[in-house]
Parts: structure tokens; sequence; C-alpha cells
């Protein structure tokens, strides 16, 4: 049982994010927030800002980058890295489009 | 016996000839069976903008009063020179002297299918009749020619609904009257009207059977067309000169007299040549008009053709081109480019003259750059400066110096007539921005030209301590100001934000978290029956309807209009309190209560259950109307003048649901005791025994300001007029995110008072709050309340990963 692969978890319709939103998958270990762009590329993000801990999910997305909503830090949705001067990371997950259905890779 | 003057042609020259000339007996043969119309007047009358008897010059009792004998629809088929007789297929008529005014053909290109029905040119009324009747919503046009008339002839269809295509030979659009740069700003502008555009398109032919349905390009492609319209070019109508044996080159050659190579006839319009040049445009026409009138008067004259000026005459598009402006050796050019607003301008110059000047988006100067031309000015002096208009009249080389060279009562702005001592004025009276000058004198605030101008009269006016651009951008997205940006919204009707980001030349993909929810406000302010809200590009608190906490949680404050509730509300409140485990119940200070500490995914339910006791969302979380506090007033205090709370009420339900710039909070107070504390709100009311004075611009916050007062009124009905007024003038001018005191400082307390006391001014901001209410005066609780699950998680994983 030391598999280190993911395994790709169905967890919606893309039609159920809103373009340039997102919507929360909760999981044993937290919640991840599920990016939606104007493009309709998904990402997957730990919803919660390395700075005070707000729901990056309710951030403003643009581009392929999300604002904090509490305190405006503003996060790369591809490697969760803070952008500008505010240093901080959020773990990433792997997130892909399959016939209109989102699956991200989590590992058990 | 008066002597016999024969017209052939009764078109804009002779028609202006005609009304110069004196004792003659006059004949005129026209071969369109009307008299004298204003042909440059078909364009409006084809977009449907004009009717054709707006545009008839000379009517047949005009021709009565002066005996003109009237041929119309007789084409002349002949002149007999030698008997000085001219024939039509009708009759005879001798003459003395003999005018030809037979004007220009169409150019036809002879490719296969030209002689289909549904192929037009573009010269008369039933040419413009015949479009009209094609034009009609669904069909499909062809346009062969980006000239002139061609792109008048496509406005104008396009404008009655029909798809259009013009097909054009050259790389840009009126090649012979603009550059290329020029040119392809009219492309894009047309193109957003929905015409199709193809240069470097060469027609192969015209296809269809029984009449025109389609042309094919030497590239290959094919437009559907129901009608097609040659425009590619007029030739001098000439074939009766040459029958009779006059000397005819590419016009009929006249002299300075505009006499033909046989003394008794003269020719007139676009069909003559004179020194080896044609004239096609109205002005120099007019000019031979004269003269021909002047020598068959028996006066001195002689023609001398001058430089023309062209305006394009689409609705919209604003177009100027004058003088020459190819390239060439010993040429200079200055050119003036601000992509955001689509304006470019180009002045040609050779040595110390000016010959040629081509604007696009702003010809405001239009007028003078041709008068320079035509003059052949001396424009040493103005080099520096004359791109920027007439404003800066006999300046030096350095800007500066001849700014402050200027006489105060030297105009700087010319869409708002503000002159250089006004903006003094205000600059020495503290007005110490760009924005704060704009607002209080007007000066660039229209076509925003002058904006370099009055920054350089600040300058001058504050010396160092003014930096030009005080007023930075929007955000790092973009170089545009709020002010930019509001203004180019509407000047150029953007109505979405991928349109703004698109028009204004946005540096981000999809803008920021900062720009979005201004843009986001911007439109749906300015264009609330167009634009659609996008929830995605506004703040949490707003997207979701209630104020997120630090936890992540939310807090939830129904309306209490005026402070006024109910037991049945209070036990509503109760009730949704125990039944979602509210951790805290406040009272605000905006006389309501707040539920702290609701989950996101409990928030439909007790909205719902809100709703369903008769509350709606208090909007405790808006850039909008917050509340309206109120003291008891006259219905219980002893002290109260009027019934305060009753205004207070009035006002909540009137302003409710309206978006604004900032949040914006009222006060209503019954006497001045103000037990409201109406003094520090955004707009606060004091009831006396006269009325009620209205004041505005308070602050208790990270400032404290007292209200300022804007206007005191007599009667409830005008206090409600008046506040929705003066919120709409907030929504419409200030930037986002300023509260109306930070806006009224830069706008200035005079110029909101001047708009409120201005009634009509006053009565329509009311009408356009309340067309914006019509549309946002909607509680978003009972909307989003019917959609829960957008509110729950997209999955819950708990499980599963615990197996």
């Amino acid at each position: 049982m030391n598999a280190v692969t993911e395994t790709w978890v169905e967890v919606g319709a893309l039609c159920d994010i809103p373009r340039q939103g997102a919507r929360v998958v909760k999981t044993a270990a937290g919640c991840i927030a599920v990016f939606r762009t104007d493009a309709d590329e998904v990402f997957a993000l730990n919803d919660r800002c390395p700075h005070k801990g707000g729901p990056l999910s309710e951030g403003i997305v643009h581009g392929t980058s999300v604002t904090c909503p509490l305190h405006a830090w503003v996060f790369d949705l591809n490697s969760g890295m803070a952008q500008g001067a505010d240093v901080g990371h959020v773990a990433t997950y792997p997130a892909r489009i399959e016939a209109g259905r989102v699956y991200l890779g989590l590992r058990p | 016996m008066m002597k016999k003057l024969v017209v052939i042609g009764a078109g804009m020259a002779s028609g202006r000839m005609l009304e110069h000339l004196t004792g003659w007996n006059v004949t005129l043969f026209n071969a369109e069976p009307r008299g004298n119309y204003n042909r440059l007047m078909l364009s409006p009358v084809l977009s449907g903008e004009k009717t054709y008897e707006e545009i008839i010059t000379h009517d047949a009792d005009w021709y009565a009063a002066r005996g003109i004998d009237c041929r119309f629809g007789e084409p002349v088929v002949r002149i007999d020179r030698v008997n000085k007789t001219v024939y039509s297929n009708l009759g005879g008529a001798p003459y003395d002297a003999l005018v030809i005014a037979t004007g220009s053909a169409p150019f036809i290109i002879p490719v296969p299918g030209h002689q289909l029905p549904g192929v037009v040119t573009y010269r008369d009324l039933e040419d413009t009749h015949a479009m009209i009747a094609a034009a009609k919503p669904g069909s499909t046009a062809v346009v062969i020619g980006g000239g002139l008339l061609g792109l008048e002839a496509a406005a104008g269809m396009a404008a009655r609904g029909a798809e259009v295509t013009v097909i054009h030979l050259m790389g840009h659009l009126m090649e012979r009257q603009l550059d290329p740069s020029a040119g392809y700003l009219l492309q894009k502008d047309l193109e957003r009207r929905g015409i199709r555009i193809h240069c470097k398109g060469a027609t192969k032919a015209i296809l269809g059977k029984d009449r025109v349905e389609a042309v094919l390009l030497e590239d290959g492609t094919v437009y559907p067309a129901d009608l097609v319209c040659m425009a590619v070019g007029i030739r001098p109508e000439t074939r009766i000169a040459t029958d009779a044996h006059l000397e005819v080159e590419r016009g009929i050659v006249v002299d300075a007299q505009m006499r033909s190579s046989d003394p008794a006839i003269f020719a007139l319009g676009e069909c003559v040549q004179f020194d080896k040049q044609l004239f096609g445009l109205v002005a120099p026409l007019y000019d031979q008009a004269k003269v021909l009138a002047a020598v068959l008067n028996g006066e001195e004259a002689a023609f001398a053709p001058v430089q023309t000026a062209t305006k394009l005459k689409v609705t919209g598009v604003d177009l100027f081109s004058a003088g020459d402006f190819a390239e060439g050796p010993g040429r200079e050019d200055i050119v003036f480019r601000d992509p955001g607003r689509g304006v470019y301008k180009r002045l040609i110059l050779e040595g110390d003259r000016l010959l040629g000047a081509v604007l696009y988006g702003d010809t405001a100067d239009g007028s003078w750059f041709f008068d320079l031309i035509k003059q052949g000015t001396d424009i040493t002096d103005l080099r520096e400066t004359m791109i920027f208009g007439p404003g800066f009249g006999g300046a030096k080389a350095d800007p500066l110096a001849a700014v402050a060279a200027l006489p105060p009562e030297a105009e700087i702005c010319g869409c708002n007539g503000v002159c250089k001592g006004t903006i003094v004025q205000a600059v020495t009276g503290g007005a110490h921005t760009l924005d704060a000058v704009r607002a209080l004198t007007k000066a660039s605030a229209s076509c925003g030209t002058c904006t370099g101008l009055v920054e350089k009269v600040m300058a001058v006016t504050l010396g160092g301590a003014f930096t030009a651009n005080a007023n930075p951008p929007m955000c790092k997205c973009t170089d545009h100001t709020h002010e930019e940006v509001r203004r180019l919204i509407k000047a150029q009707v953007l109505q979405s934000i991928p349109a703004v980001m698109q028009e204004l030349g946005w540096k981000s993909h999809g803008g920021c978290a900062s720009c979005r929810p201004a843009l986001n406000y911007y439109l749906l302010a300015d264009w609330p029956l167009d634009y659609c809200d996008d929830r995605q590009s506004r703040f949490v608190n707003e997207r979701n309807h209630a104020n997120i906490q630090k936890d992540g949680t939310y807090s939830v404050v129904p309306r209490m209009w005026g402070g006024v509730t109910t037991p049945d509300e209070l036990r509503a409140i109760a009730d949704a309190a125990d039944r979602y485990n509210v951790p805290m119940v406040k009272v605000t200070g905006g006389q309501r209560i707040d539920l702290l500490g609701v989950k996101k995914e409990d928030l439909p339910a007790i909205w719902s259950d809100l709703n369903a006791a008769g509350m709606v969302s208090g909007h405790a979380y808006s850039k909008g109307l917050r509340t309206v506090k109120t003291c008891v007033g006259s219905a219980f205090c002893r002290f109260g003048t009027q019934d305060s709370t009753g205004l207070g009420i009035k006002l909540e339900k009137l302003l409710w649901g309206s978006w604004t710039p900032a949040k914006v909070k009222l006060g209503v107070s019954g006497c001045p005791r103000n037990c409201a504390e109406a003094t520090c709100k955004d707009i606060g009311v004091i009831c006396v025994d006269s009325g009620y004075q209205i004041s505005v611009a308070g602050a208790a916050g990270l400032e404290v300001k007292e209200t300022e007062l804007l206007i005191s009124v007599p009667t409830e009905d005008e206090a409600m007029e008046v506040i929705a007024a003066f919120t709409q003038l907030y929504r419409e001018n200030s930037r986002y995110l300023h509260r109306i005191y930070k806006w009224v400082a830069k706008v200035g307390l005079d110029w909101c008072k001047d708009q409120m006391e201005d009634l009509e001014n006053r009565r329509a901001l009311y009408d356009r709050f309340m067309l914006s209410q019509s549309v946002y005066q909607k509680d978003p609780w009972a909307e989003l309340a019917q959609r829960p699950e957008d509110w729950a998680p997209l999955k819950t994983l708990a499980l599963e990963a615990a197996e």
C-alpha cells in the first residue's frame, strides 16, 4: 500500500462551476477549491490562503490567477505560488475535464 | 427682348448659377424628371435620416417666380451650333448662350453580369430608391468600391437592416482621401456597425440568373447579394459636347470664364475640365457657378480652383481630410494617435506650409487646418503645438512658454468653451488635480483632446507643484484612469467587460481583482438596460449577498425600513437564529439586527425563512444603499417638526437595491437636535418647520466630517426627488470605491448644487435613477434562495476518503 500515483475522482459537472469562479469539494483532509477559468480550464487548490486562512474559492478569478477575498493575496492557479510581494504557497491537485465532468487527481 | 439662355442639366452647380443670374430668359432641360435637389444629401435619404422633400433645393414655385421654362424628363439629344438650337427628344429650343451642366456618369466595371437587374449605381434619386427597396432587414447587399460614395451607400443600407459587404480594390478604404492608418480606423468603425469590408478585392463577375444573386471575386470569394451597388468612380458626362464637336479631353475644356471652345457655349460642374483638373466636390462647383453667373451677367470674373476638404457623411463616423497628404521628398509629418479613443491626426508639412490634414475620430480642428492650407499660412511659429489645434494660438517653441503667453480669454477647451482664465482661477482656488479642474470648469471633460493643454495651463499656474499625471491609472492592467475609462465606456458604447478590455487595450488577461468590480459597476450604472451584471466580477460579499467573516462564515442582516420593526419580524429573526445556531445576534449602528456566524450552505435556507416573514436583504454587504437611520420625529417626539420616521421609510423604499460607487448611508432627523446623527451621513436630512434641509458628504469612519448643505426644500416629495437625483449624480460621475464625501471634494459642492437647482436636469437624473431601479430594485435573497445547490459543496468526499 505504498502507491504514490493519484486516483482520478469525479467531483461534478464542469457546468456546475461558474466561469471565472470556483466550487468547493469537501474531503477528509480539508476543502479543495476547484476553479474554472474563462477559457474553461480547471484547477484545484487547497481552499485555504496561507496568510490568514481565507477561502480562496470565494476570490475573484482573473486569467489563471485568483485573489484571496480576505486580504487580496494573488495566487497562480497553475503552481499555487503567491504572486507579487507576498510569499506563500498553496497545495495544488491535478484536475482535468472529461466529457463535461471534472476529475481531481487525489492520493488515497 | 431678353436674351435666351438654355441650360442642360438641373444639378447642384446649375441651380447655384441660376440663383445668381439676372436678365436672361432661361430654359432648363433635365434628363431626370425633377428639378434641383441636394445630391450630397442622398446618403441621409438612403439611411432614412432625411426625406427627399427635405433635400429639394429649388421647387416648382422657385422656377415659376423666375419665369424659368422647365423641361424636366427631357434629355437633350443634340446641339445645333450653327443655328444655336438644342433639341430634346420632344423638341427644340433656340439659345443666345448655352450652358452644359450634364454632371458626371457613374463608372460601370464591365464585368460579366453587370447588366443584371439588381445592379445599381449611386448617383440619383432612382438609385437611392432602388437601394431603399432592396435594403430590407435580412437582405444582403454588396457595394463595389470603398470610396466616399460607396461607404455612404453601405452605411445607408446597413442602417436599414441589410447585411452589407464592401469590396474595395485598394489596400485601404478611401485611399484618395485617407492614409492607411485613418483608413484602418474607418474600417474598424464600419465593421463595428456590422459592415463587412473586403480590401484588395477585385470583382471578377456578378452572378445570377434572372437577377443578381452574388458577387464573385478574383480570389474565389463569393458574397451573396440581393443588390449590387457599383460605386467605383465617376467620369464627366461629355457625350453631348463630344457630339457637338466641342473641345473635350477628360472633361469639356473651359477657360477661367467657364467658356468652351465655342464662345456661345459654357460648361459648368463635374463635366468640365479646367487647367487639366476635374472637379467632384461641391465647393469648387459652387465657385464655378458664381463665376459663370457673373460672366453671363456681364461682369468680370475668373474661376480659380482652391483646395477642398472631405467629410464622410456617415452618422457617428468622424472623419476629415483636406489638401495633399501623399508622402514626398521634403515633406514631413506630424502624427498624433490615441488608439484608446480611436483618434488619429496627421498633418503634412512642406517647409513652412501646411499641405494636408487627415483627422479621424476628432475633427473639431478640421476647419482651422483647412484654413491654414487654403491661406498657405506660414506655420513656423505654430508648428510645435499645431496638432493640438488653434487653442495654442501663436505658440513658440517651448509649449509651456506658449501657454504662459496666452491671454486669459484664450479658449482652451473648444467643446465646453472654457478659456484659460477660468482654468487659472480654478487652480488658484484649490483645484490642483486634472480631475478637480475638469469638475469645476468642464475643461477637457468632453472630447478630452485638450487634456494636455489643460495640464500645461495647470503647470504654468502651479509651477513645480504640479505633476502632469497626478491622476494614476485605474490599476496595473491599464494606463487609463478611472475617469477616462468611465468616459470611454459611454463614448464608445462599450457594454461588456471583455469589450472594455479589448477596446481600451487592457494589458492583462481577464483583468484583476481591482479593475473587474469597478468595470462591472461602471457598466451596470451606465447601461442599466443593456448590461448584464457579472457576479464573478464582484467581491465575495456582493457575490454571496452576505458579509464574509474572518472564519469564513457570513453575517445576515435583513432590512428594517427606517429602523422600524414589528413583533412578528422579531419573532422570525429569533426563530432563524435558533434554527441555524447563530452564534451572535447584534444590533447594528444602522438600526437593524445582524445575525453573525452563519455557514455558507445555510444561507439560502435562512434567507428563505426571513423572506417568508416579509423581510428582504438589508444589503449590509453592498456598495449600495445601506440604511436610512431615523429618529421618532413628529409621530411621538414633542420636539419633532416633521414625520422623520415616515420620510426615512419612504427614502429607504425608494433607494434600496441601487448599486453605487461605494456604500451610501442616510439619516433623517426630525429636528435640529439631530438624534438620527444625520449630519455625519453620506446624505442627511434635518427636518425643520419650513421643510427639509438636505446636506451631503458627511463621514464617520476613517475620517470624520460634518455634512454640508446641498439644498433646502419645502416638501417631502421634493426631498425624495433631490435625494434620488443626487444619488444618481454620484452613480454617474464618481470613481468606484469613492464615498460621497471624497467625490464631492473632487467635483465641488457648488457644482452639485447647480445640478440640483436646475430642475430639468434634476428631473432627468431622477428619471435615470428610477430606470435603473426598474432593473436592480429586487431582493437578491428571494432569487438566490431558489438555488440552494449553488451554495453547497460541489461534492463531499469525506466518506470515500475514509474507506
